[in-house]
């Protein structure tokens, strides 16, 4: 645990694989970028890995880092819980940063907790907006300064809780992959690099990967500049060929609720919402979709948002630009034969 | 060999049941208006234990830290097939957060040396899935997330195929260890009848006290605490005691438990209401969606 330290910096780890940067390291620097800005501290990176990761301290810098703490080692090549840990503990303890951000990833939410936990910090699971702001204790009047909001939904999605940590620092939080913007690089932008050693050994490797997988993601959601959503309303996995074509026609990536997840209509990985991706294009078509607060929190921030429904008070009227009350069978293949006349 | 597990389940309130009623004007959930249920992840992993004792023999233990009404899962544990119950339950828990709740619950887990202790991925009324590895950092254990299947246990050698959503990762590890279960790893059983015959009477002593209270609201403190004791004995002969266990018993150091151990207070809650945004109404005719489309043309909207 380290004390209340306002001078101290603001954190953010940088997620890598085999020498790429997941695009959450950089949504969070955007983020970070702000909060530091505002607190008038520095932004700094935290990147561990082996020889591959020493390449990226540049580009963190282009999208915001003020500095990077890079520590390699063989032993830090993959992630591992153990060895991750400790190597940041220690990081945290000698340098006090006042905040400390993670993004809300597989990998990020085996470490973080157990960060926060050696450190006996404050965390707060997937939030979808920081700020900074004050916070008073009703009860002595006592003022805290310049805390870190910790903004998230709970109780599944129901409600939106904004959490705090005055006492015990640095205040941690994990962020949902997707919600912070990406920010524009800034090829100009200098970084300061602090190396760091990691006092590391095979006994701090406490698991031995023996195989893995990760596959690309099917469908681009956060880069599509229109997306088409397709919820249970359209009734089959045939009938989504409709969702398929409108988007097609737009140049579009097909988007679904879960319930049409669910209902097999479509492959998770084209799922919005909470438990899915959180996207913000220009122009969001939701067919046959209820609103569900759990996915109107996935897709809430869209430029436009095109509704159409047949049951005229469907929530998801009340987020919509654009309300269509009328069957999906109908003006979707209006929609289509009107977009192609004009384009 | 026979592997000694311990089981981390939590009552939750069924968030996917949330309705109007269930909120409260200012904005806060009403616990209360929401059926209380076992938390799905956690039946996964009760599930995964119950496998490894089918399969190599050992002892499944399921504990939970709750209110004392916090029993009922601890109940449906032993259903289900779990041969110990233990409720951490105590006022000076109250209020804490996954740090104070991942002490508490380290300081219970170490009274019982486990080989593997199994959560569930996360509970559904935070989401966090931070009590997990907070826990498996506090025991000094290693830890294995998001467990999919496991691949081997032999002697003190053990492997898992862990989830990504968008792939996997196959480990090998040493015990003892935590592992966190998602949703996929399995199909929880269902209760089993002539458990729910043996246990249906199960017990803590917080709700023998409970029921002597309500059965003799006028009964003197002495004999009150004779009968609660008689009562105790006659259910742990039986093998039917949840056991209950308070943070003197744990020996906990009361400045990592409840407020004062939780770093994170809450600022604000706000319920998630959608004000409507004056959205622009569109026939569902030719004309009416031609026009909306050339208007999303002409603003760029549309490329
Ligand atoms: C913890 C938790 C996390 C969740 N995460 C997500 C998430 O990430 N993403 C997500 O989407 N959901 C999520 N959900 C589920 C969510 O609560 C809803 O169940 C889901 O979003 C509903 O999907 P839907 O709108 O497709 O289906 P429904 O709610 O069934 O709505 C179908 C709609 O289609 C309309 N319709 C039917 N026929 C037609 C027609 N012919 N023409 C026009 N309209 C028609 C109906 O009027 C209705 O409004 C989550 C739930 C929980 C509890």
């Amino acid at each position: 645990m380290i004390q209340v330290n306002r001078s101290g910096e603001v954190w953010v780890f940088a997620e890598q694989r085999e020498g790429d940067l997941e695009d959450v390291a950089i949504e969070l620097l955007s983020k970070g970028r702000e909060l530091a800005d505002q607190l008038g501290v520095k932004l700094a990176a935290v990147l561990l890995g082996d020889k591959k990761a020493e390449g990226l301290t540049e580009k963190l810098g282009h999208f915001g880092a003020d500095k990077v703490y890079l520590v390699v080692n063989p032993l830090l090549e993959h992630y591992q819980t153990n060895s991750y840990t400790k190597v940041i503990h220690d990081l945290i303890h000698k340098y006090e940063p006042q905040v400390f951000l993670c993004g809300a990833t597989v990998c990020g939410r085996d470490l973080a907790p157990r960060v926060a936990s050696a450190t006996k910090a404050g965390l707060t699971a997937d939030c979808t907006d920081l700020q900074i702001g004050d916070h008073e204790i009703r009860r002595t009047g006592e003022v805290h300064k310049d805390l870190l909001f910790q903004i998230r939904p709970a109780f599944g999605g129901n409600i939106i809780a904004t959490i705090i940590n005055y006492d015990r620092w640095p205040q941690m939080a994990t962020v949902r992959e997707g919600v912070m913007p990406m920010p524009e690089p800034d090829g100009n932008r200098k970084v300061e690099v602090v190396r760091d050693e990691a006092h590391l050994g095979t006994q701090d490797l406490a698991l031995e990967i023996i195989n893995q997988h990760i596959e690309e993601k099917k469908v681009n959601l956060k880069g599509a500049r229109v997306i088409v959503t397709g919820g249970a309303g359209v009734g089959s996995k045939a009938n989504f060929k409709k969702i398929w074509d409108l988007a097609h026609c737009l140049g579009a990536a097909p988007g679904a609720t879960r319930a049409a997840v669910d209902l097999g209509f479509i492959d998770h990985d084209h799922q919005i919402g909470q438990t899915g991706t959180t996207v913000r294009p220009s122009l969001y078509i939701a067919v046959g979709v209820s609103g569900a607060v759990q996915h109107v929190a996935g897709m809430s921030d869209s430029k436009k948002i095109i509704a159409i429904n047949k049951d005229p008070n469907a929530p998801i009227f009340k987020v919509a630009h654009y309300k269509i009350v009328g069957d999906l069978n109908q003006v979707v293949p209006r929609m289509i034969d009107s977009i192609r006349e004009k384009v | 060999m026979a592997y000694n597990c311990v089981v981390l389940v939590k009552q939750v309130p069924d968030t996917t049941r949330i309705t109007g009623e269930a909120m409260n004007p200012d904005g806060t959930v009403n616990r209360g208006a929401l059926p209380a249920i076992f938390n799905p992840e956690d039946l996964n992993a009760l599930e995964l234990a119950l496998d490894i004792k089918d399969k190599f023999g050992g002892k499944v233990t399921a504990i939970t830290m709750g209110l004392p009404t916090a029993s009922t899962v601890l109940k449906e544990a032993l259903y289900r097939g779990a041969d110990e119950a233990i409720l951490v339950t105590d006022r000076r828990c109250a209020a804490s957060d996954t740090l104070a709740t991942s002490y508490i619950l380290s300081c219970a887990v170490k009274k019982l040396d486990p080989d593997i202790i199994l959560c569930g991925r996360q509970a559904i009324d935070g989401d966090t899935a931070q009590v997990g590895p907070q826990l498996a950092e506090k025991l000094g254990v290693a830890q294995i997330t998001y467990v999919e299947k496991l691949l081997q246990l032999e002697e003190d050698r053990i492997a898992a195929k862990r989830s990504f959503g968008n792939g996997w990762q196959e480990v090998r590890g040493k015990l003892p260890v935590l592992l966190t279960v998602v949703e996929e790893a399995n199909e929880p059983r269902v209760n089993v009848a002539h458990r729910m015959m043996k246990y249906k009477n199960a017990m803590s002593k917080a709700d023998v006290e409970k029921q002597i209270r309500a059965e003799n609201p006028d009964m003197d403190d002495e004999a009150f605490n004779n009968a609660v004791n008689a009562e105790v004995t006659k259910l742990e002969n039986k093998g039917i005691l949840i056991k209950q266990w308070d943070l003197d018993f744990l020996a906990a150091d009361l400045q990592w438990c409840g407020r004062d151990g939780s770093p994170t207070k809450v600022h604000r809650i706000q319920s998630v209401v959608l004000a409507a945004k004056g959205a622009k109404d569109v026939e569902a005719t030719d004309q009416g969606i031609t026009d909306m489309v050339h208007e999303l043309i002409e603003d760029n909207t549309i490329a």
